[in-house]
């Protein structure tokens, strides 16, 4: 068993994993994770991110490929061996089992004795701000409490990695901030090395150190939180992390840094080649954020015509829609007094710089 | 797992909708078995003398003590056989696909789509003297006499195993899948091994199914009648053949039926001390 809590790498070696029936649950997956990093596997359901997360935890054995923790090629290890802690998405707490056996349980396997692992199990109740709990059965616990017990219970077999299975879906909207905060909390304390599966792109942002997009079992693309939302890879990616107007158009001109663009919506802006090289004349799309378009009174950018107005407190999202017909959203924060537009105003939009403007081939 | 009533306001349902079949217990069991009661307090059989002298006599006599003792042990191997053989068949059930789960619930419910009688004949025709079992290994040449299997405590258990069987199965089958799937990956990636996870995880929750399982064979193997009777053969006294026999052979009814009232007392004792293992152990945890 690893004796050292945290800080140890994993590797995710061009990983493939097929079904019996024949179909592919994830293809050629490449993740090289540093010791105490948290990564968060973003993707919708069905993306091959809870498959990934079993392949790493043993359950499941991958086809092709190899998971190494550390220096160790994991892949011959049973589930009970790997040392890899894991909290699922209902917990799975042992409902038969009192707060203090259940976070104890993973340290009675390891044979250590009774007073050890009352005092280790209490430590841990501690740490995750649950001191007075351990006499109670699961039930007798809220949703968050739980959440508490099953990261104390996995935390104290001391793994060397961390899976958390979409920890937070369960729990409501300002409990699930808590907990986030908390995860990242303990995650600091311990440096331990976490991988978080998610379909939620804002907890993958907020929370982790890099995000790994997954869709169709395929990796999207794997960075940090910045990366992956202003300078997406694919078109996935834009469209999957952050809302995103996409604009379609022709390539007038393009070399490996810019590329000018006809949009349909009938202006010529310049635009990022974020999927590779583009060649010219070729359908494109555009993918410009709402908040990353601005209004201009000059004649560059392209006309529109305003629809409806949104308020949503710090920012205001316009409805506007373009020459071609296509309806595009601009988001606008409200600094001081905001330009009031009326219903049915005529105006002329452009990106509000040629980097956040992202162009990628078009799919048919 | 808990399996504390809830805490549901029974009085809000109309208790006369319970009338119907309440009348019907009333007039068909609790009435006869206190008619039961009442002849067991005769000390005579033309029913004239009051008194305790039929309990006296069982509880005095070897003889009768030795026949419910035996009954009381063979109910207890026959829950055991059905336990052991039936949590695997209960077990797998739940981690096969639906098209093998169909197939086990058929087999375990077979023995009850067709007559005791039958189902005990047919174990006659396999452990018989010229039985199928016998001619079988003195074919292959394993014996060279017939082995006694018929009319054996052995092979009144086997019978019974297999008819019980499923009062077993199906109780277990039902409390394994109850159990939340995740736990046993939970327990896994803890570092317990398989038999740990058994021990500590499976078998603790799968307690109401055991208890239920157990209670059902037991109460059915000792009183079943025909199978104990026939496959146990002249041989064999057990609680009913020997309560068939004072009442219709001997025509001692009162004496009978202080044997019954006896017998019952003991199943009861035997189910609740069932029931109390499986609250006990369900406290274990600081419940």
């Amino acid at each position: 068993m690893a004796e050292t809590q945290g800080g140890r790498s994993l590797v995710v070696d061009a990983v493939t994993h097929r079904y019996p029936s024949g179909a592919l649950a994830v293809e050629n997956i490449n993740l090289d994770i540093k010791g105490g990093e948290i990564i968060a596997l973003l993707g919708p359901s069905g993306c091959g991110k809870t498959t990934l997360l079993r392949i790493i935890a043993g359950f499941i054995a991958q086809t092709q490929g190899r998971i190494i923790i550390g220096d160790d090629i994991v892949d011959t290890l049973p589930p009970n061996r790997r040392a890899v802690g894991i909290v699922f998405q209902n917990y799975a707490l042992f409902p038969h089992l009192s707060i203090s056996e259940n976070v104890a349980y993973g340290l009675a396997a390891r044979g250590i004795d009774k007073a050890t692992r009352q005092r280790e199990a209490q430590r841990l109740l501690d740490l995750v701000q649950l001191p007075a709990m351990g006499e109670r059965l699961p039930r007798q616990l809220s949703g968050g409490q739980q959440q508490r017990v099953a990261l104390a219970r996995a935390l104290a077999i001391k793994p060397s990695i961390l899976l958390l299975d979409e920890p937070f879906a369960a729990l409501d909207k300002n409990l699930r901030l808590d907990m986030q905060i908390e995860v990242k909390r303990l995650q600091r304390v311990s440096g331990i090395t976490t991988l978080i599966v998610t379909h939620d792109q804002e907890e993958a942002l907020s929370m982790a150190d890099r995000v790994a997009v997954l869709s169709h079992g395929k990796l999207e693309q794997f960075g940090t939180p910045s990366d992956v939302y202003d300078r997406p890879q694919t078109l996935f990616v834009n469209t999957f992390v952050g809302s995103t107007n996409r604009m379609p158009g022709v390539v007038v001109s393009a070399d490996r840094t810019a590329a000018k663009v006809r949009l349909d919506a009938g202006a010529e802006i310049i635009a990022r080649p974020a999927g590779g090289a583009l060649s010219e004349g070729g359908r494109v799309t555009v993918c410009i954020r709402p908040e990353h378009l601005q209004f201009v009174g000059d004649e560059t950018g392209f006309a529109g015509v305003v629809g409806m107005s949104l308020p949503l407190g710090a920012t205001v999202v316009h409805e506007v829609t373009t020459a071609d017909g296509s309806g595009v959203k601009v988001s606008q924060a409200r600094i001081g007094e905001t330009r009031a537009l009326e219903n049915g105003a005529a105006v002329r939009l452009a990106p509000l710089a040629p980097s956040l403007a992202n162009a990628f081939p078009a799919t048919l | 797992m808990g399996t504390a009533p809830a805490s549901r306001d029974v009085t809000s349902y109309g208790m006369g909708l319970a009338a119907p079949l309440a009348l019907f217990f009333l007039l068909f069991f609790v009435a006869p078995l206190l008619q039961l009661f009442w002849l067991s307090l005769h000390n005579d059989t033309a029913g004239l003398h009051w008194g305790l002298g039929q309990y006296l006599h069982f509880l005095t006599d070897p003889f009768s003590l030795g026949v419910l003792g035996s009954t009381l042990l063979l109910g207890a191997e026959v829950t055991a056989v059905c336990l052991v053989l039936g949590f695997p068949i209960a077990w797998l059930y739940q981690r096969v696909g639906p098209k093998l789960q169909t197939i086990i619930i058929l087999i375990v419910l077979l023995p009850l789509l067709t007559s005791v009688v039958v189902r005990t004949f047919a174990w006659i025709v396999i452990l018989g003297r010229q039985g199928i079992i016998n001619a079988t290994l003195q074919s292959l040449g394993i014996i060279d006499t017939p082995l006694k299997l018929l009319y054996t405590q052995f092979g009144v258990v086997i019978a019974l195993a297999q008819v019980q069987m499923p009062l077993m199965t199906l109780p277990l089958i039902t409390a394994l899948g109850r159990i939340e799937p995740n736990l046993d990956d939970a327990s896994c990636s803890l570092g317990a091994g398989s038999w740990r996870t058994f021990f500590r995880v499976v078998l603790p929750l799968s307690l109401p199914g055991v208890i239920a399982g157990c209670t059902l064979t037991y109460a059915a193997a000792i009183t079943a009648f025909i199978t104990l009777s026939l496959v146990g053969g002249g041989q064999m006294l057990f609680m009913p053949m020997y309560l068939y026999q004072q009442a219709s052979t001997l025509q001692n009814w009162p004496f009978a039926a202080a044997i019954s009232i006896i017998f019952l007392l003991a199943v009861l004792a035997v189910v609740s001390v069932f029931t109390t293992l499986g609250r006990l152990s369900r406290g274990h945890g600081g419940a």
